[in-house]
């Protein structure tokens, strides 16, 4: 108990102490990402861990999140403060339009149709000249100003993605501890048995199923203001790979098993690029490739449950020891 | 209460159910026996929404409800204990029985919660263990907390599949004690059952299954009355001691 009243808030102190602390924009901005990664994979974790569904189509949620604040920014002029919530809007509305016939299925349907889906966005962004910029994308974005608040430096913006983060999480450690909750974690456990017991699995997949991108768009609206300037090399199918290792890696089900899982593979990829020269000099980005795939494969081989499990055992996490669940608040 | 009208089912193409009909009152405990195969737990599934029938109906109430899906079906007052209990292994006892009520939660959350510890009074073997993850409990204990699952959702119409598969004798009398006064408040129930000694303990009329077709059908006396019929239709007798 005592761990839950000193641990956590220190530990949010101290991150909200960082900027102060480090005067690296590098290091602060491997923050922003992370932050930004983990918001997305908050999502993909409610979707893979607690409603038993795979998306490979998340980097194009993400993307179409960006693309709508650059479009609607650089094209119509919208003030940026609207521009966001559209920008999670449209992937939400996206995800409603395919999950739908998809998700009545079982198995990896929706797996399959995302992955289509990945593909085609990725496309039209490229193939999409007057509207996205092609290949070369969009410039200029304006940074996102607030109620007078303009974002417009990697501290504030460090801020503002940390403590639109920490909200999704309260919100999610509320929704997982829920009559919702609960019952998208019985579908993870046995689709079959949940619809005995009367629960609409189709209905819940299709609301995880949303609301993941919902979280993606919102991230992909925050990276383009962040960057002000837009292409699409960031939301091809090796993205939405990553954001999927990010949610295995961190552990599946975990409350803090998305946030581990961002900051793993992002600063996992930081270090490789700077370290593997070290060693092979002359070593490209094939070298690193290599030297991260061994890696995750070795964290896959000792802690198959992901890393989020690590805060189960030391009871840092709401979640009880591995394999015993989340208590329901309703006890 | 219940009555099926000349339905087949179809596992892809194999044919499980044909032709079956049958009627079951209000507050009635009716006992399905029958071999491996023979198309009972596909019955309780279509009942539950879980397979749709090819042809004929189902009517709860005079209200038609064939493949109709499950969701719908717990709403109308169906509820189903499956042959592998299917509990939720990772969540807790007291998770478990909240499930059961799903669909009524959100407006009556306060009579839920009245309604489990109603159950953890049913099944006093439970009590005590509502924090205990449902994968733990022993093979008794989880049957238990499968009827209680099941009677959460305030059934009309209670489908029980095999409860006494793997269980100890004496948890199989204590389960069907309580089926038995269950049905005495109104739940009709359908008991699936090969422990063909325990059902007609309990049942009140008995239907025999072979090949998807209903070869007998009478009250648990007339069974129990007849070696003809006990040797025809279950290969066996039936020693009344035992039945009694």
């Amino acid at each position: 108990m005592w761990k839950k009243a000193i641990l956590r808030p220190a530990a949010v102190l101290l991150l909200f102490a960082v900027p102060l602390l480090i005067k690296s924009n590098y290091l602060l901005s491997i923050l922003i990402v992370i932050g930004l990664y983990t918001i997305i994979v908050q999502g993909l974790g409610i979707l893979m861990g607690y409603a038993g569904q795979v998306s490979f189509g998340h980097a194009a949620f993400f993307g179409l999140g960006g693309y709508t604040v650059a479009i609607l920014t650089t094209r119509f002029h919208w003030p940026t403060v609207l521009a966001l919530p559209a920008a999670a809007l449209l992937p939400g509305v996206i995800a409603a339009i395919i999950g739908r016939p998809t998700l009545k299925l079982r198995e990896l349907y929706l797996a399959l149709a995302t992955l289509g889906f990945g593909i085609l966005v990725h496309i039209a962004f490229t193939e999409g000249k007057e509207l996205t910029g092609g290949p070369s994308g969009i410039t200029g974005i304006p940074y996102l100003s607030i109620g007078g608040l303009t974002f417009d430096s990697d501290i504030k913006f460090f801020y503002l993605v940390w403590i639109t983060l920490f909200l999704i999480l309260a919100g999610i450690n509320n929704l997982v501890r829920s009559r919702v909750g609960r019952a998208l974690r019985a579908i993870s456990e046995s689709e079959h048995a949940a619809e005995n017991a009367g629960i609409d699995t189709a209905k819940l997949k299709l609301q995880a199923f949303i609301f993941s991108a919902l979280l993606a768009g919102l991230a992909g609206g925050l990276y383009a203001f962040y960057v002000t300037f837009i292409s699409p090399s960031p939301f091809g199918f090796h993205a939405s790979v990553q954001f999927v290792l990010m949610a295995v890696i961190g552990g599946l089900g975990t409350f803090w098993g998305p946030l581990l899982g961002a900051a793993v593979v992002v600063t996992l990829g930081e270090f490789l690029r700077w370290a593997v020269p070290l060693v092979i000099p002359g070593a490209g980005g094939e070298y690193q490739i290599i030297f991260f795939g061994l890696i995750l494969v070795l964290l896959m081989i000792f802690r198959p449950e992901g890393l989020g499990a690590l805060g189960k055992c030391l009871k840092l996490s709401p979640e009880k020891m591995p394999g015993t669940g989340i208590p329901s608040k309703d006890i | 209460m219940l009555r099926i009208q000349a339905l087949d089912v179809y596992h892809g193409y194999v044919q499980a159910i044909r032709g079956l009909s049958l009627h079951a009152k209000e507050g009635e405990l009716l006992a399905i026996l029958g071999a491996n195969g023979a198309g009972k737990s596909t019955l309780l599934e279509t009942l539950a929404g879980l397979h749709r029938p090819a042809k004929g109906d189902i009517l709860l109430n005079g209200k038609s409800i064939a493949g109709k899906p499950p969701e719908y079906l717990v709403r109308q007052g169906i509820s189903l204990v499956p042959e592998r209990r299917e509990i939720f292994h990772s969540l807790s006892v007291w998770d478990n029985l909240l499930l059961g009520a799903f669909h009524r939660y959100r407006h009556a959350k306060q009579e839920i919660h009245s309604d489990a510890r109603e159950i953890l009074e049913i099944f006093p073997a439970l009590k005590g263990r509502e924090r205990e993850m449902a994968g733990t409990l022993s093979g008794g204990l989880q049957q238990m907390l499968a009827i209680g699952r099941g009677l959460m959702a305030r059934p009309k119409l209670l489908l029980l599949d095999e409860p006494s598969v793997g269980l100890a004798p004496m948890v199989v009398r204590e389960i069907m004690a309580t089926l038995a006064r269950l049905k005495n408040t109104g739940v009709t129930i359908i008991l699936v059952e090969q422990n063909t000694r325990s059902a007609l303990r309990v049942a009140d009329s008995v239907l025999i299954m072979e090949r998807g077709r209903i070869t007998f059908s009478g009250s648990s006396g007339e069974i129990m009355a007849d070696s003809t019929v006990q040797q025809a239709y279950l290969g066996r007798r039936v020693r009344p001691a035992m039945a009694l």
